[in-house]
């Protein structure tokens, strides 16, 4: 520091007297047009020793030089860093334009394989030569996400002479990117059931042109799951494993499927896409969720960033515990039923089979029972039905009620085996020992598990959200937001509920309705859960039943009961309205012409004392929940009564709202 | 008179017809037709379409769905004496994009979804006035 401070002084009076001189000479030279002598007729001090004119000379002509050397190279120095500069913020621009636009790299391949086909071989092989050229310009620019946009920049002043090129590669879009998958999507949903294409349909209603994507470790595009335990069965037609389509009453034929895969477009496509659309990414699991930094990670390690998520991971089927430890013999003969390939699995072996076990009393467990009871008939099938329950449906049906069903489900050819508590499974003699509590045993050749749904929160560790120890799942608020930009929705949503209270429902109308609430509220809507939900169980033709709300047998009921007619059957009722899936006919109510019925309806025995009816449900003597008992197409009053929450005194009133002796 | 059994906590109360004849004197709260919570039906109460009710089922949703929306919309607003006439290329073009999706779009049925579309606006429009239907929301899917 010292030492250039010295040195500076040293040199400060050179500069000076040079510079003072230099100036002088450039203003006398302007203003004379000749070079003028030293003027200042008194030296300074500090002039150079000697005073020699020439020296002085030498000094301007160099320290001259210098200056204008040092401006020249400073000024070119700067331009063209400017240039640069600019250079690269435009292509920093066209990349991030491109990088949103996806479609570089579908259109890549395209024009690449069309261009040879309909081109001469002189200009494919430019063609070829052109884009290694590019794809060997491609690493020298930096490493782009889209090898694309510097492709553009380079192909135009390369080969100006391929017009080819330009002309099966559309104007703005590049040519040789591979496919890619996106790597944003403004809506991600994270499960591809019944509430993520409810969301994806109300987000694309609500927002147009949006962009949604769908994810989802299954094979299957978006599915409904009612008939998998149902209506599939019941078909006549062979091939319904492959076709997936099931007859409904009134004879209308439809697929499981929501929508066929010409409704979606490609994940692909999905960025560049005109007016967005819906893609399934099919395959791929969600196996950590990065909040902060708004994406996900898929087991592929592939990232997706985000705007808004849904999280609509349902659930697996819980299995016994016994059954886990009884080894492969048992594994290998266990059926846990929920997916599209349980079903053909156990389509398949109720065929092969001489004994089915069915283990579980609840909705899915009975309706199975019913499903291969009926088939049994056919094929000499054993259904035997196991649970801990008094009988069927009996944490839901009042026992009076739940006996009552019991009979029927025996009606329909199956063995029930009542509180039964399994102990123990063994794979003996080519055949399923199952041993009970009470000694009692069943010996079987294939045994399916119905015992419950296990949500599925594997994300919750790695998103920081929270699970709900009472009822599991992610706890959610009432309008089914997790935290800033996530929602849940569908099984595994433990939400609060303004009337009914936090709670968790594993039916199929509960994930349209709350995935339907949960695409408004992604869309900004903000609406809480409170179109109350329904469900509906069939038991055979002849006993079917809708509910809403709470319909938990330990709560006291009022039931009121009409005797049935004939007319009072599931079967009656979706012939009459036209639909096929009981859900439906009461949306569609408004835009469906019934189907005239043109087979008369079957004839019912006249001596069941619990042919139709309403039963309430009671909390702290209000409503909370009710069912609506081969009565149908009454729901919007029994919403109606448990919205209103009100303390009834004499419910036998409240059922006269029902008309229960019409139709 | 009706039976009523006591089962425990159960009541079992058996009905005849005549039991049910006088009219119910069961109280109801009355329905606020501005109710920001509840499900609208195809017209909201502001006059604007609701695209996302289960009626349409995908129409406002699907490929077609812009097409569908102007169209419709169009129709919606159209104050002429033949409702929607001046709507006629919106149509168009919306059935030109449907019948690039046949699967979705069957085209016997097109006529069938022109007539449940205007269904759908009467009902909406009754709806809007009454503000009483409930337009349940358990809907399954597009019409095959």
């Amino acid at each position: 520091m010292l030492k250039c401070r010295a040195v500076w002084r040293k040199l400060a009076p050179l500069a000076r007297s040079a510079s003072t001189q230099c100036r002088h000479n450039v203003k006398t030279a302007l203003n004379n047009g000749r070079r003028q002598a030293f003027v200042p007729a008194t030296h300074m001090s500090t002039g150079p020793a000697g005073g020699g004119g020439s020296e002085n000379t030498l000094y301007v002509v160099l320290v001259g030089a210098a200056c204008l050397g040092g401006g020249a190279y400073a000024y070119m120095t700067v331009r063209g860093d400017s240039k640069r500069y600019e250079e690269r913020i435009s292509e920093l621009a066209s990349r991030s334009a491109k990088e949103a636009p996806e479609s570089q790299p579908p259109v890549a391949p395209e024009p690449e394989e069309a261009a040879p086909t309909s081109e001469e071989s002189a200009p494919v092989a430019e063609l070829s030569g052109e884009t290694e050229s590019a794809s060997a310009e491609e690493p020298v620019t930096e490493v782009p996400a889209e090898p694309a946009a510097p492709v553009v920049e380079e192909e135009a002043p390369t080969e100006p002479a391929v017009t080819s090129l330009p002309e099966s590669a559309p104007a703005p879009e590049p040519v040789s990117a591979p496919l890619t998958l996106p790597s944003h999507a403004p809506y991600l949903l994270i499960g591809g059931g019944t509430a993520s294409f409810a969301a994806a349909r109300s987000i694309r209603a609500r927002d147009p042109g949006a962009k949604v994507l769908i994810v989802t470790d299954e094979p299957n595009l978006p599915y409904m799951r009612p008939p998998l335990s149902k209506e599939l069965w019941f078909s006549d037609d062979p091939s319904v494993t492959e076709t997936l389509r099931f007859k409904q009453w009134n004879g209308k034929e439809r697929s499981i499927y929501f929508q066929p895969s010409s409704f979606y477009v490609k994940p692909e496509e999905l960025t560049s896409a005109e007016n967005g659309g819906v893609a399934v990414l099919t395959g791929k699991k969600v196996i950590q969720m990065d909040v902060r930094g708004n994406k996900v990670k898929l087991d592929d390690d592939t990232e997706i960033s985000y705007d808004k998520c849904l999280i609509g991971t349902g659930g697996v089927p819980r299995n016994l515990q016994v059954i886990e430890k009884a080894g492969d013999e048992v594994m290998n003969r266990t059926t846990l039923f929920r997916k599209i390939e349980d079903f053909k699995s156990l389509d398949n072996v109720s065929r092969n089979v001489k004994s089915i076990t069915i283990i579980g009393g609840g909705f899915l467990g009975s309706e199975l029972a019913c499903a291969l009871g009926r088939r049994s008939s056919e094929t000499g099938l054993e259904v035997i039905q196991m649970f801990p329950e008094k009988g069927n449906m009996g944490k839901v049906l009042p026992e009076y009620l739940s006996n009552w069903t019991t009979e029927k489900v025996k009606k329909e050819g199956v063995r029930i085996v009542p509180e039964a508590l399994v102990k123990s499974v063994a794979f003996k003699e080519d055949k399923l020992e199952i041993l009970l509590k009470d000694g009692r045993q069943v010996k079987t050749d294939h045994i399916v598990a119905a015992v419950g749904l296990e949500p599925n929160v594997d994300l919750a560790k790695s998103a920081g959200l929270e699970v709900d120890s009472d009822f599991g799942g992610y706890r959610v608020n009432a309008e089914l937001q997790a935290r800033s930009n996530i929602w849940v929705a569908g099984d595994a949503a433990c939400f609060y509920d303004i009337r009914l209270g936090r709670r968790r429902v594993e039916h199929h109308d509960h994930a349209v309705v709350s995935g339907r609430l949960a695409g408004e509220n992604m869309t900004g809507a903000n609406k809480p859960y409170w179109h109350q939900s329904m469900f509906w169980s069939d038991l055979g033709p002849d006993v079917g039943y809708e509910a809403i709300g709470i319909v938990d047998s330990s709560l006291p009921t009022v039931g009121v009961f009409a005797k049935a007619t004939s007319k009072d059957t599931p079967k009656a009722a979706t012939e009459q309205s036209g639909t096929g899936i009981r859900s439906e006919s009461e949306t569609e109510a408004t835009a469906v012409t019934p189907v005239a019925s043109s087979t008369p309806a079957p004839v019912m025995e006249h001596k069941d004392e619990y042919g139709k009816g309403v039963i309430f449900y009671l909390r702290d003597k209000v409503v909370v929940g009710i069912i609506l008992w081969n009565v149908f197409n009454r729901m919007p009053i029994a919403r109606k009564i448990i919205k209103d929450g009100e303390e009834h005194a004499d419910l036998n009133e409240v059922a006269k709202l029902f008309n229960i002796h019409e139709d | 008179m009706p039976t009523i059994i006591e089962e425990g906590k159960d009541t079992i109360i058996f009905v005849t017809k005549e039991d049910h004849e006088a009219p119910s004197n069961a109280e109801l709260v009355e329905e606020d037709p501005n109710d920001p919570y509840e499900e609208r039906g195809l017209i909201l109460p502001s006059g604007e379409i609701n695209w996302n009710c289960p009626c349409l089922g995908g129409m406002a949703s699907g490929p077609c769905g812009s097409e569908f929306k102007e169209a419709f919309s169009c129709f919606h607003y159209s104050k002429e004496e033949v409702k929607g006439s001046e709507c006629l290329d919106q149509f168009r073009s919306m059935q030109e994009c449907m019948q690039r999706y046949p699967e979705l779009y069957p085209q016997e049925d097109e006529k069938d979804e022109k007539d449940k579309q205007e269904q759908a606006t009467e009902s909406g429009a009754n709806a809007a006035s009454e503000g009483q239907k409930d337009n349940d929301t358990t809907e399954s899917e597009v019409k095959s």
